[in-house]
């Protein structure tokens, strides 16, 4: 009798625990902010022939990620964050937002969730109109465009704050064209505005690479405690070894199209410049 | 005379304003304008012969430029026809429409009722009609463009033509936005269109050849006189410029000209007002030549050291 009374809690438990782990199994899919499952990119170059320039990557993406990316030229680190932006879609696999389908959506309708900073200075703002223009438009990312005034006066207080934050001089320089800026300034422009509303994911693609040492390393520690005080969720591709291994809790490779390496903060911590040089020994 | 080029100067603006929103926001030149200037003034005419107010008409011709603008952007936008391949379908395809309206290549609006006839009992001296209803168009219309560009939906817009990679992944839908800019576009080169046909009594099929030259120069001109401006400035200046251009026909008719040579004049006017950038920069070349030379001079010296 005893014995069969335990038995049975056993099993109870047993199938407790099993319902416990699944209930967990779907509220970690929730929990994942992005998730890239099996996408592969083929494009037809001319002649009757493809070329594979992503192959069956897969990446989970948790809330408060921040994720460093390496790769030599060509190796699809642009082409990965086309895919989950939306500006590629993928020849096979699916990209998951908080846990919805997202893989046929456009790059306009995924804009709520994600925000981009670019390599070029000339990719993230517009040339003609003012910082503040440009800082007006962001606010209202992913969000319909309406017949209503903007509302630029009663922004431009906070407008100026943001910029100054920055410690660029950009706050000089509200009623000033983008183009008229400094690759810096335009950079830093671009990085607020990625980040004005807070998005679900950034996505950072070298916007560092086309600066001078300086400037570029000032951009960094803007963008990383830009990160950490909004608690953002990002993906960086760098091609500074050095940020790679400084920022981020996590580290992906990629090599010839495939994420090659996948270490977590605990590896990436243990990592050394030697270990990232050795990635790059074999394949460029 | 120099009136009545003033007041004509004004209704052709509305050609400038309307190219001005796609070829100087949007950067590209909508050939679809030589066929919804002709378009809407066949259909506010045929309209009026109809016994339609002609308010009422000159608005009818307004909405049938805009459709033929929307034609020309789902072309472009769905369609994935190159835009200027886009606008000239379109603009071949009004031709017929018009013959369709008016059901022959022009129609007279003798002894009928036209939009200038609100200032009939102010007794207005001659041709100054013409500058009331030019005036109050170029206000309503300017006042509406920097009202609609200062909108959240009007900077979309500007940022589509600024930056359309950018715009997009702010999660502006561009096409729509095109789309739309053809359509306003069209609609108020067809207001010209309507209110030029009624201030000459009559429509004409053939009316549109070389109207985007004429409305490109509007702009230019305007651009050239005075240089760097505000949003609203520019839309002005274009004004300005549209008088200017019609102050430029009537003193090339006044010089004696034979009026027949018209169009070509006009191209050489805005060839030679685009070319000026040009001009410029070989100037500027021309002042810096010693320096230019002189880097010429090294890297030849080095190559012939390599050789
Ligand atoms: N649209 C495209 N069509 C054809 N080939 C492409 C396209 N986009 C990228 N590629 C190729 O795919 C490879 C990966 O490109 P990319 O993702 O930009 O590399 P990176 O890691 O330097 O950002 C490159 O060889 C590039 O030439
Ligand atoms: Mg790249």
């Amino acid at each position: 009798m005893k014995d069969e009374t335990l038995r049975k809690s056993n099993e109870t438990d047993a199938a407790l625990t099993a319902s416990e782990s699944e209930m967990q199994d779907i509220s970690d899919l929730k929990d994942i902010r992005l998730a890239v499952e099996h996408c592969s990119v083929r494009v037809d170059n001319g002649m009757d022939d493809t070329k594979e320039i992503l192959t069956d990557a897969n990446l989970a993406v948790k809330p408060g990620d921040f994720i460093t990316v390496l790769g030599g030229n060509g190796a699809g680190k642009s082409t990965l964050f086309n895919v989950i932006a939306g500006g590629i879609r993928p020849t096979t696999g699916r990209v998951l937002m908080n846990g919805e389908d997202v893989t046929s959506t456009s790059q306009e309708t995924r804009a709520k969730y994600i925000a981009r900073v670019f390599q070029d200075p000339k990719m993230g703002t517009a040339p003609r109109m003012t910082v503040a223009e440009n800082l007006l438009l962001a606010t209202r990312r992913g969000q319909p465009r309406r017949f209503k005034m903007r509302e630029m006066a009663a922004n431009h207080e906070r407008f100026y704050e943001l910029c100054k934050g920055i410690g660029n001089g950009l706050e000089e320089h509200l009623d000033t064209p983008a183009g008229n800026l400094s690759g810096g300034q335009r950079q830093a422009l671009s990085l607020i505005m990625a980040t004005i509303t807070k998005p679900d994911l950034l996505l950072l693609d070298e916007h560092t690479a086309a600066l001078d040492p300086k400037t570029s390393k000032q951009l960094m520690a803007i963008t990383a405690s830009t990160i950490n005080e909004q608690h953002l969720t990002c993906l960086m591709i760098t091609h500074r070894l050095d940020d790679a291994l400084k920022y981020g809790n996590r580290l992906i490779v990629l090599q010839k199209g495939q994420i090659v390496r996948d270490l977590n903060a605990e590896e990436k911590k243990k990592l050394t410049m030697s270990d990232l040089l050795e990635f790059f020994e074999d394949g460029f | 005379m120099i009136i009545s080029s003033i007041g004509q100067g004004m209704l052709w603006s509305m050609l400038g304003l309307g190219i001005f929103m796609t070829y100087r926001i949007l950067g590209f030149p909508d050939m679809t304008t030589e066929g919804s200037f002709p378009l809407g003034g066949a259909v506010c005419v045929a309209a009026i012969t109809m016994g339609v107010n002609p308010f009422l008409a000159t608005l009818l011709g307004v909405l049938t430029g805009m459709c033929a603008g929307l034609v020309t952007g789902l072309l472009y936008t769905k369609g994935k026809i190159p835009v200027v391949l886009a606008g000239i379908l379109v603009m071949s395809a009004l031709n017929s429409v018009m013959l369709f309206v008016m059901k022959s290549p022009n129609l007279s609006l003798l002894n009928l009722p036209k939009i200038q006839d609100v200032f009939l009992p102010l007794n207005l001296p001659e041709n100054y009609d013409t500058v009331f209803i030019g005036l109050l168009a170029v206000t309503i219309v300017i006042g509406l463009m920097s009202l609609f560009f200062n909108t959240e939906f009007g900077q979309a817009y500007i940022a589509t033509g600024d930056n359309e990679s950018m715009a997009k992944s702010l999660g502006i839908h561009t096409e729509r936005m095109t789309n739309v800019g053809l359509m306003l576009s069209n609609g108020l080169i067809a207001l010209s269109g309507a209110l030029i046909s009624q201030h000459d009594g009559y429509a004409d099929v053939s009316k549109g050849v070389g109207t985007i030259v004429i409305g490109l120069s509007s702009i230019i001109i305007g651009e050239v006189l005075f240089g760097e401006l505000s949003f609203f400035q520019r839309m002005l200046a274009t004004v300005v410029g549209s008088i200017i251009y019609q102050l430029l026909i009537l003193l090339v008719i006044r010089l004696g000209f034979d009026t027949t040579y018209l169009k070509f004049f006009s191209a050489v006017v805005l060839s030679l007002c685009m070319l000026i950038p040009q001009f410029k920069r070989a100037l500027h070349l021309t002042t810096g030549f010693e320096k230019y030379f002189k880097k010429d001079d090294t890297v030849m010296s080095s190559g012939k050291a390599n050789a």
